[in-house]
């Protein structure tokens, strides 16, 4: 419950970063350059006397999105892939099976570095790239519970009555395996957060001016040192968002569950 | 035992072609030719250079015979000449791989020494103090961004402290064994923590899980004592589904290699590939890509063995 306050006070922060912020996100302040935290700048100013703290606010903005809807892609993917191997099963899951198995073979980061260098790292590419390729393990978890789901008297007296295998799959089997969807979707945030800023942090995110989390770190790598303020800040901010949601993730697990280990 | 294996083996041959199609397609996929890197500078080329030079890397035949090309060489093992410096990609990795190799294997021996001892120590002493303060700091772990905590380590133990060099594997003019490895500290550990984190929670909670199973209830009936019970019945059980864990993350050691061998200037493959990734040497990041996804198979199928040999229940036929 602490976590989800902070992540959503986080997220609201952020969000409403154009009212929240105490300055513009790229107001140039020549005057008050790489000055360390102070009462008017929270958390200092960087190389340009840009204020740290804003560009955390509207960076989170970004940060934040790419993270969620690139969840929200992987995990529709996912649980389209698991839930149609398992339903049809036979060929179809063959199919969609040994795809899987290559999608999970190639070292993913590698490949989401070449991909994000070629997109120019617009945000919509980030989230289908991100999303395109972190979709293999729900893919696996639903189509273990849809094997079992499919049996079921229920889904046998949908097909009687009727229902097409579309109908049967969205409606019936699906929400029956949401439990563990859900926990999916919430860790594949956090996850998504990550590597966005991975990527960021290597120059192949959402390019500078524009601010995230991880292009923030790159900026200040160099000059680490003698404005440790600079490097400190956006990583805790990432650490702190990823560590919401993979307490807001573990406790949903604990609470879907009926299952778990009590341990 | 051989059979398994062999059946295994040969689910492998589809598994990498679809692999070798994927690399292929998505190198293929670039925005600009190799081309590209003549271009860079804005100068003016005569087009007649740039169908020489796309004649010379092969890039002007059909799609279809530049992959079978690259497959059948690839799987002689000739990944091909390297764009940016005409030399084989083979040898180019050939030359980082020890440095990547050597970061790998330090991070996985200290991520197993400091996981399993203090995994073990949390079941034993679970609902502490001392194993909530590990749950916590397990969360900590798993959710640090590896390049931030790389960089707070350099700030703290090279800026600050001055105790351990900030990157590189050697102090130049002074290189010696000793100094060799406290390059390798900071790096190792950063590549570590996550796995420290993930390995110590799940030795606990399979070592729990086993506590609970009947064998261990006997062995304490028949008046064992209680280290030969924690020892010999329960720890061993414990580490089988634990042993496979650490096989299978080995390959995803690699990807985080990518990301702290930046961080720590550690010239190995991750930052071969990120330096290919910038110069669009296709063919070096073809190679290796593969190779990390040879490498991720290979393990997998050594984390499924591993299974079959440590825990007598499971036989594969």
């Amino acid at each position: 419950m602490p976590s989800l306050i902070i992540f959503g006070a986080i997220v609201v922060a952020c969000l409403a970063a154009p009212l929240v912020a105490p300055h513009a996100m790229d107001a140039i302040d020549l005057a008050a350059v790489k000055q360390a935290p102070s009462r008017l700048h929270w958390m200092g100013t960087d190389d340009l006397g840009r204020d740290v703290l804003s560009r955390l606010l509207f960076g989170g903005r970004i940060s934040i999105v790419i993270g969620l809807l690139a969840a929200v892609a992987g995990t529709t993917l996912g649980a389209v892939v698991g839930a149609v191997a398992a339903f049809y099963g036979r060929a179809v899951d063959n199919v969609l099976m040994r795809i899987t198995d290559v999608a999970y073979a190639i070292p993913s980061l590698p490949l989401l570095i070449i991909l994000s260098a070629y997109s120019r790292a617009a945000i919509v590419s980030m989230v289908l790239i991100i999303g395109g390729l972190s979709w293999m393990a729900t893919a696996r978890v639903v189509r273990a519970e849809v094997l079992t789901i499919r049996e079921m008297p229920f889904v046998e007296a949908a097909r009687v009555l009727g229902a097409g295998s579309g109908v049967t799959i969205l409606r019936h089997v699906l929400p029956n395996a949401m439990g563990s969807l859900i926990v999916g979707a919430t860790l594949g945030v956090g996850n998504a957060i990550l590597i966005e800023s991975s990527l960021s942090f290597l120059g192949l995110g959402v390019q500078p001016p524009t601010a995230t989390w991880g292009n923030m770190l790159m900026d200040a790598q160099s000059t680490m040192a003698a404005k440790p303020w600079l490097t400190i800040f956006p990583g805790g901010a990432i650490l702190l968002v990823i560590l919401a949601v993979n307490f807001i993730g573990d406790g949903l697990r604990d609470a879907l569950d009926p299952q778990k280990d009590p341990a | 035992m051989g059979r398994y294996l062999r059946r295994r083996l040969i689910q492998l041959v589809p598994l990498l072609f679809g692999i070798s199609i994927v690399i292929f397609g998505v190198i293929q996929a670039a925005p600009g030719g190799p081309e590209g890197s003549l271009l860079a500078a804005g100068r003016f080329v005569d087009p007649s250079v740039i169908e020489s030079y796309r004649h010379r890397l092969g890039v002007d035949q059909p799609v279809w015979r530049q992959y079978l090309n690259w497959l059948g060489a690839s799987a002689r093992g000739d990944l091909g000449q390297s764009f940016s410096t005409s030399r084989p990609v083979t040898a180019m990795i050939g030359e980082r791989l020890p440095a990547t190799l050597e970061l790998m294997g330090a991070a996985f021996l200290f991520a197993a020494l400091v996981a399993l001892p203090f995994g073990l120590f949390s079941a034993l002493r679970r609902y502490t103090l001392a194993d909530m303060l590990g749950t916590g700091l397990s969360f900590l772990g798993v959710a640090m961004p590896v390049f931030w905590f790389g960089l707070l380590l350099q700030l703290i133990f090279s800026v600050r402290l001055g105790w351990l060099p900030v990157s590189g594997t050697g102090t130049i003019g002074a290189s010696s064994v000793g100094d060799h490895l406290r390059h390798l500290i900071l790096p190792g550990l950063v590549l570590s923590t996550r796995y420290i984190a993930g390995w110590s929670r799940y030795f606990r909670s399979s070592l729990i899980g086993v506590s609970r199973a009947g064998f261990v209830r006997t062995a304490r009936a028949k008046g064992l004592t209680e280290t030969r019970v924690v020892g010999v019945h329960t720890v061993r059980n414990a580490l089988v589904p634990v042993i496979s864990v650490m096989a299978l993350n080995v390959a995803d050691l690699f990807s985080g290699a990518v990301i702290t061998e930046t961080v720590f200037a550690w010239p190995g493959i991750g930052r071969l590939f990120v330096q290919g990734m910038f110069a669009r040497d296709y063919p070096l990041l073809m190679g290796i890509l593969l190779m990390g996804a040879v490498t991720v198979i290979l393990f997998n199928l050594v984390a499924d063995l591993l299974y079959g040999a440590l825990d007598p229940r499971i036989r594969y036929e």
